[in-house]
């Protein structure tokens, strides 16, 4: 376990020491916001309809943005070489980097959102519900990346075959995700939809490092 | 008494074999240089060894077992270091290496760590990034984690190369304690090296 | 018997088979081909509701029942390949790939081509249409990784990982579009909705599904044996035989 810390705070350092990298995922989450509007129009209740599904879209972009930097800086000066060989658990070690690049990469995005929200202006049970859907959805959606990235280690089109191999996985997040807010919105009730959501998430945080795990493998044969 | 054992490995690339079958037996005290010209196979068959690549044929064994059974222990007597360092540019040299040491299962203290760089003589910047470091000054932090790693089986790929004379005699040094001390060392260079005892050479290829 | 398996999943082995294999099975998706096309086309009735323009699930729904075999397929040889690391396996993945993704296609072709006359819309986001479409991006994603990979042991084994994890995927991407179909639209539009399916158009959609499955293995014998003639071009055995012979001369 002192290894998992060690290695989720070794991450978040150098997440911290290198704010540019860190950062441009969360511009391009708010650049996007602006778009929509912008394309669609400034009406109020077209705005309040879209608003859920355009913020997840965004924020499942922005998280793709920041996927291939999950194991490419360590790939390339060696450390994940050093990862592989260690005695701890290759899984636990990956789960590590996992919730890492989570808490630099996901978490801001929920802060974000209800704020961005405002733009689009839904009502605050609703910003509510959308920053709950991203707390349960964005860290499925860095596990499920997370195996995007991994195969993809240092192979030509990295950043856009990433996307191509991970957005249809993401499919069921997005829907339950924004469905949520949207069933809030419709007074149906999201119960059912975070329940979805967080029955996804532990399944998919107990795979997703095991099939990390293998594709890191292959990565480095 | 843990051996390092080779039973006619051999890798493929591109679906033909690197080389032909290799066998041979490192024994604790013992080091083995591995020549051979470019390409000839020999990260390769450094990686072999350390696991990260898989055997088209043969297995390795360790203290008699393949490594594939005995994973975790093999691990935790296993240091390798490939070309690249394994360092980290934005962190301190400190703070390198005791991420390193926890990962390779043998963790270690601040003061430790301190007092290993301060013997590679970089203990006046052992606490600022290694981006500001050269690239020699890097090596020898990399020196310095070999000091301090526990690890019975060493296995370095191209260990002296871009190091100065001074740097040169270091690491020597720090090669015949590790020997000195029944552990076994695995490496490749393209230069004769005088760790004060036999050095088994191997060479692949033609 | 685990020996014979593994005798044929020896690519010199499986080469000779699958040469004499491929020309049978190619005559009899022919035949079932007519077969099935006859009975969908000349003998079934039309149907009450839709006419003649139904006539198009006689190619649609076999072409989407195929994808999702193919797909299963691909991700049972992946675990066999990373099971045991048979060469076999990995060329049997990518030999069921593109056929497997132009099935997809055709599905979503249909889909359209029979939406038209129906709903009005050239595109219908019905629960199967968009499961379809996404299981085609999970064809194109194998694709897409196994082409861009250059070392080919490193490509097969991370196709194979991606199709586990697609399959996997695919029921529960099935079921949250379900979903989110019902909510969105009500149950008012279903492709498939067909309450009472004379026999004959049931024989019709089996002889073409039929058809199909025997027309795919053909096309991956034939095309795994392409894949081992380049993949195994540096053994003795491959360049003795004599199309290879023939081709250096």
């Amino acid at each position: 376990m002192n290894a998992f810390f060690a290695l989720v705070a070794r991450d978040l350092r150098l997440a911290f020491r290198r704010k540019a990298e860190v950062l441009s995922g969360v511009f391009f989450f708010v650049v996007v916001a602006a778009l929509f509007p912008l394309a669609i129009g400034p009406e109020a209740a077209t705005l309040r309809h879209i608003g859920p599904g355009v913020l997840w879209v965004g924020a499942l972009l922005a998280s793709m943005l920041t996927l291939p930097r999950l194991f490419e800086n360590d790939w390339r000066d060696g450390s994940l070489e050093h990862l592989v060989l260690s005695p701890h658990p290759l899984g636990l070690l990956v789960l590590g980097k996992i919730v890492a690049h989570w808490l630099v990469s996901g978490l801001p995005l929920v802060a974000l959102a209800p704020l961005l929200g405002l733009q689009f202006d839904l009502p605050s049970d609703a910003l509510g519900m959308l920053a709950l859907s991203l707390l349960l959805g964005t860290p499925v959606l860095s596990c499920i990346g997370a195996i995007g990235a991994a195969l993809t280690l240092g192979v030509r089109g990295g950043g856009v075959l990433v996307a191509l191999l991970v957005l249809p996985l993401f499919v069921p997040v997005l829907v339950f995700g924004a469905g949520a807010v949207e069933a809030l919105n419709s007074g149906l009730g999201a119960q059912a939809h975070v329940s979805i959501l967080l029955a996804m998430l532990l399944p998919a945080v107990f795979f997703s490092p095991w099939a990390c795990s293998a594709a890191l493998r292959i990565a480095l044969e | 008494m843990s051996q390092l054992q080779a039973i006619a490995i051999s890798c493929e690339r591109g679906g033909r074999p690197l080389f032909a079958p290799q066998s041979f037996t490192l024994s604790p005290g013992q080091a083995m240089q591995i020549e051979g010209g470019n390409g000839s196979g020999k990260t390769s068959l450094l990686r072999m060894v350390c696991g990260l690549a898989p055997t088209a044929s043969g297995e390795v064994r360790w203290g008699g077992q393949a490594i594939a059974e005995v994973r975790h222990a093999f691990s935790l007597d296993l240091l390798y270091l490939g070309h690249s360092l394994g360092l980290k540019d934005e962190l301190s040299a400190v703070e390198n290496l005791r991420v390193a040491s926890v990962l390779a299962g043998h963790p270690v203290g601040h003061e430790e760590a301190l007092q290993a760089l301060q013997a590679q003589g970089l203990g006046s910047r052992s606490h600022l990034p290694l981006r500001v470091l050269s690239q020699g000054q890097k090596r020898r932090v990399a020196l310095a984690r070999l000091q301090l790693s526990k690890a019975r089986l060493w296995v370095l790929d191209e260990p002296f190369v871009a190091l100065d004379t001074l740097a040169v005699l270091a690491l020597q040094q720090v090669l015949r304690q590790h020997l000195a001390q029944d552990g076994l060392l695995l490496f490749t260079s393209h230069q004769a090296v005088d760790l004060g005892g036999a050095v088994l050479p191997w060479r692949l290829g033609a | 018997m685990t020996m014979r398996w593994f005798y044929y999943a020896a690519p010199q082995t499986f080469y000779g088979l699958a040469g004499r294999l491929w020309p049978w099975l190619a005559a009899l998706a022919l035949a079932l081909t007519v077969a099935g096309l006859w009975v969908g086309f000349a003998l079934a009735p039309a149907d009450a509701q839709q006419g003649e323009g139904y006539r198009i699930i006689f190619m649609h729904v076999p072409a989407s029942w195929m994808s999702m075999v193919i797909y299963l397929a691909m991700a049972f040889w992946s675990v066999l390949g990373l099971t045991f690391n048979t060469r076999l396996s990995g060329m049997m993945t990518r030999a069921l790939a593109p056929t497997g993704a132009i099935f997809a296609f055709l599905s979503l072709w249909t889909g359209a081509l029979w939406g038209k006359p129906m709903w009005g819309t050239w595109w219908v986001w019905d629960a199967r249409l968009t499961s379809e479409l996404i299981l085609f991006f999970l064809y194109l994603g194998y694709i897409a990784l196994t082409s861009a990979i250059d070392d080919v042991r490193r490509a097969d084994r991370a196709g194979a990982l991606i199709a586990i994890v697609g399959a996997i995927n695919v029921p529960i991407i099935y079921f949250s579009v379900k979903w989110w179909n019902t909510l969105h639209q009500g149950a008012s539009v279903s492709l498939t909705r067909s309450p009472s399916m004379a026999q004959l158009m049931l024989w019709g959609m089996l002889l073409m599904a039929l058809a199909m499955w025997v027309y795919t293995l053909a096309i991956v014998c034939y095309r795994v044996r392409t894949l081992i003639i380049e993949r195994e071009c540096h053994t003795d055995w491959v360049q003795a035989l004599p199309e290879v012979a023939g081709a250096k001369a």
